[in-house]
């Protein structure tokens, strides 16, 4: 591969626009400053809401005196959670298929007889001015008791811990769902540990006497920001006929809706959301925070409210992903056959039940064929606020375990890690340690496009310098999508598709609509709708959209063809049987070789054909299709600072077919530069009190473009049987095998394995010192 | 007749059976099956209130998730596991 440039394509199939680098249909509005964000909203007489956070991390609210707030001129609106419905502890599944218990989303939006973490919402204010609506919150007066907090994992499971909920159960069956209440006359005991995933393939106890080699450790990370640009902000108006409209930046304005509405009490066709664009989301946009406090205040002041959150709030009141502690044991036979694995995750929910431990469990081993492994998973509530999706929710943390154990394994065994997985690579007919049987993955096929990269064999010169590998899995979701097709008179089509753009879908989904029609990409408009003019729409997650709204969108434009044919036989007066469509977008007649239309000619006579072209389609397409990939990196730590430098990064990765390589190689860029930052500086520090003492980004650091070196990807095409295209979600994978490959590099570059994130400079030389100071492995 | 596979927690409703036969063309059937036969399943397969399979729990047939849930139609050769949707935490 002496021909190597970087971000290179190993395609199996071209066509005429898929796969092709049109430039973004929302480019221009976005560099030009035009795009419209949350905060972007501005309506006639609207006030602006604040929101009274807690000052204490688990404390019972024993009475909020807000009379003071409501006298001082300029405020309009104050509400506790009161003004939220409290719904029952009934599971409703809301997004990705993960259950929202809508007890706890009222109860995080705005606390009800208790607060549960610094920064948890108490109560707000809608004023004329932010100035007036902060000093407004000065006068609500709460008197709270305070209660011993509950800081971490540990502590919560200890015997005897203080309980954050009561009534939380501990679900009998806690395989299928998350934590629910307990009946007020049950007598059972509430829990801090809501729920147990298990997961058992084969005989483990047999497979560890199988193996020659053993590696056993413990992994340990803290919760970390999704660290999205755009804070969360949402505006609300009532309107005269009782409806209530909300613009906000979500993952999912459909969601935004569902939530608000069960919040406000209020049928899902009574509130119409309107997406804006979203600066950044990465999971934790598919919930609602301001929303409903804005819908309720704007209710009560009887004029539209924007609540827009402060960096501080995101960081103490949004979900940050989980903390973890991890253990984990691997066994091989000295051939390098891998024939055992055993895993344990404690994942901190954060204040309500619902960490991402089960995709975690289900993911973690996924890359491997290991006939013998019990994976086992517990969701415990924490003092800290709640977690929220991040990325490939759980799976970093698990992968980080799983991957640097796998690792020692490799070193035990004296054997290439790369060879390794060629060894013990997941495939299509492999029966993944969660049961199921894979379909076509792409496993092998990443590892040997990394083992054959010139970047692997490359020397690496210098002292304490080190290179690491790892893999990742991620099965990739998919859900409903809609799209909806306008042929205009000029023959250009507007798409209105119903996922939000987060990563460059508005293209990926236009080029399959243009790649069926056979028109050019420049002839597509495409748009995102609000919830009244397209349908229903899962959230932008699970590294979905460009497979299931890309379905959308090809279903429209069949039928578009279909209808293009109809009426050139309305035309012609002829059969439509005798007319077809062809790839190029000219529709022919069968038997008269000069009966020809274009697609132009149709689109502007067909007011008179018929009508205007109007197609809407709405799919939940099954077989999303699993993404696996694996990364190289090289490093160079600093012995007297502990500073680590990337030195050079290369991930590889299974896309099936990238629509748009250019947005897939953004999204491993991305992915990677997160999972970076995860490696090595981020973390919430908490102190004693188990408040967050650095929630801003001058205290919480995150990676810059000064910090790191170009990110060359390698996108490999396996196609995606169930897919027309071939394509796989390429969104969250990309974030799972950084940091188990920085901790693999640096190890290589001193000797020293760091089972703990962030692996900053201050526990990069901790571990120096312990270990009688840096052994430059890396020297050549 | 279909395969199905349970989760641990599952299995123990079952006698510890980790997959048994169940008969059914459609997963509505098979969960019906599986109610039939043992106390406390249909509880955690199945959500009464708004007929469908339990939230939160996907089934996946032949490799693949449905979308479908107690509506997707198995083969007499298929293989039907029941496991936590892959969702991202709420």
């Amino acid at each position: 591969m002496s021909d190597y440039t970087p971000n290179m394509v190993l395609s199996n199939q071209e066509y005429n626009i898929v796969g092709k680098r049109p430039i973004r249909p929302d480019g221009a509005e976005k560099v030009t400053g035009q795009a419209k964000y949350g905060a972007d909203v501005n309506l006639p007489g609207m006030l602006h809401g604040k929101i009274l956070r807690s000052p204490h991390t688990h404390a019972r609210i024993l009475s909020v005196n807000t009379a003071h707030a409501e006298e001082l001129p300029g405020v309009h609106a104050v509400i506790t959670s009161e003004a939220l419905t409290q719904p029952s502890s009934k599971l409703v599944d809301l997004a990705e298929g993960v259950l929202h218990n809508m007890r706890f989303l009222s109860n995080n939006i705005m606390a009800a007889d208790k607060v549960l973490y610094k920064g948890h919402a108490v109560a707000a204010v809608a004023a004329s001015s932010p100035y007036i609506a902060e000093e407004a919150l000065k006068l609500i007066q709460v008197e709270y008791e305070e209660l011993p907090p509950v800081r971490n994992a540990e502590e919560a499971m200890a015997e005897g811990a203080p309980l954050l909920h009561e009534r939380l159960a501990a679900i009998s069956n806690p395989v299928l769902r998350p934590g629910g209440t307990l009946d007020d006359d049950d007598p059972t005991a509430g829990t801090n540990v809501p729920n147990h995933f298990e997961f058992r393939m084969g005989d483990v106890d047999q497979g560890f006497r199988e193996a020659d080699v053993i590696v056993e450790k413990e992994t340990r990370t803290s919760p970390i920001h999704q660290g999205y640009i755009e804070p969360h902000s949402g505006t609300a108006q009532w309107n005269p006929d009782g409806t209530l409209t909300i613009w906000s930046s979500s993952q999912g304005h459909f969601n935004v809706r569902d939530q608000t509405a069960r919040l406000m009490d209020m049928p899902v066709s009574k509130v119409k959301a309107i997406p804006l664009e979203i600066g950044g989301g990465f999971g934790a946009k598919t919930l609602v925070y301001c929303e409903p406090v804005a819908a309720a205040l704007a209710r009560k002041a009887g004029r539209p409210v924007k609540v827009t959150m402060s960096r501080t709030d995101v960081f103490e009141a949004t979900g940050p992903t989980s903390g973890t502690h991890i253990k984990i044991k691997l066994g091989a036979t000295k051939d390098g056959k891998f024939v055992a694995a055993e895993a344990h995750l404690v994942y901190e929910a954060g204040a309500f039940p619902g960490s991402p431990v089960s995709p975690a469990c289900q993911c973690m081993m996924a890359p491997y064929d290991i006939a013998n492994a019990w994976i086992e998973g517990f969701d415990v509530v924490v003092n800290r606020p709640k977690s929220a999706a991040y990325r490939a929710p759980g799976v970093p943390a698990a992968a980080f375990a799983m991957e640097t154990a796998v690792d020692e394994l490799c070193e035990k065994l004296d054997m290439d890690p790369l060879e390794f997985r060629l060894k013990n690579s997941a495939k299509e007919g492999t029966r993944a340690p969660t049961g199921p049987v894979w379909p076509k993955v792409g496993f092998v096929e990443t590892v040997q496009a990394a083992k054959d990269h010139p970047h692997y064999a490359a020397p690496l010169e210098g002292p304490y310098r080190g290179r690491g590998v790892a893999s990742g899995f991620w099965r990739n979701n998919t859900g409903p999508s809609s799209a909806v097709a306008i042929v205009q008179n000029d023959g250009r089509v507007r798409l209105v598709e119903g996922s939000p753009d987060i990563g460059g879908t508005r293209a990926s989904v236009a080029q399959q609509f243009a790649e069926v029609l056979g028109i050019g990409i420049e002839a597509i408009n495409p748009t995102v709708g609000d919830t009244d003019s397209v349908g229903f729409t899962s959230v932008t997650g699970g590294s979905g959209v460009t497979f299931k709204t890309g379905m959308a969108a090809i279903t429209a434009a069949q039928e578009i063809k279909l209808k293009m044919c109809e009426r050139a036989a309305k035309t012609w007066d002829c059969d439509v049987e005798d007319v077809e469509y062809r790839n190029d977008a000219i529709v022919q007649h069968k038997k008269d070789a000069d009966k020809q239309l274009t697609f132009q000619q149709i689109a502007a006579r067909s007011n008179a054909t018929g009508g205007p072209i109007i197609v809407s389609s709405g799919v939940n397409p099954g077989g999303a299709g699993p993404s696996l990939a694996t990364h190289i990196v090289d490093v160079e730590v600093d012995p007297d600072t502990g500073k680590v430098t990337i030195l050079r990064y290369t991930a590889v990765q299974d896309a099936g077919k990238a629509i748009h390589p250019s947005y897939v190689e953004g999204q491993i860029q991305g992915g990677v530069v997160q999972g970076i930052g995860w490696a090595l500086n981020e973390e919430y520090f908490f102190n004693d009190a188990g408040h967050m003492v650095n929630s801003s980004f001058l205290d919480y650091r995150m990676p810059t473009s000064l910090d790191l070196p170009m990110i060359d990807t390698v996108i490999v095409e396996v196609a995606n049987p169930t897919h027309p295209f071939g394509v796989r979600g390429v969104g969250e994978t990309p974030v799972i095998p950084p940091m188990a490959a920085v901790a693999n590099a640096i190890y290589n570059a001193i000797g020293t394995r760091i089972s703990e994130l962030p692996m900053s400079p201050g526990r990069v030389l901790e571990h120096i010192w312990a270990n009688g100071g840096a052994k430059s492995n890396g020297a050549s | 007749m279909p395969e199905v596979w349970l989760p641990p927690r599952l299995q123990r409703l079952a006698n510890g059976q980790q997959k048994l036969q169940a008969p059914g063309h459609n997963v509505r059937q098979i969960v019906e099956y599986l109610g039939r036969e043992f106390p406390g399943m249909l509880d955690e397969l199945y959500f009464e209130e708004e007929d469908v399979l339990m939230p939160g729990m996907s089934v996946i047939i032949d490799g693949e998730t449905s979308q479908l849930g107690l509506l997707e139609r198995v083969r007499e050769d298929s293989e039907v596991h029941f496991l936590p949707a892959l969702g991202g935490g709420t």
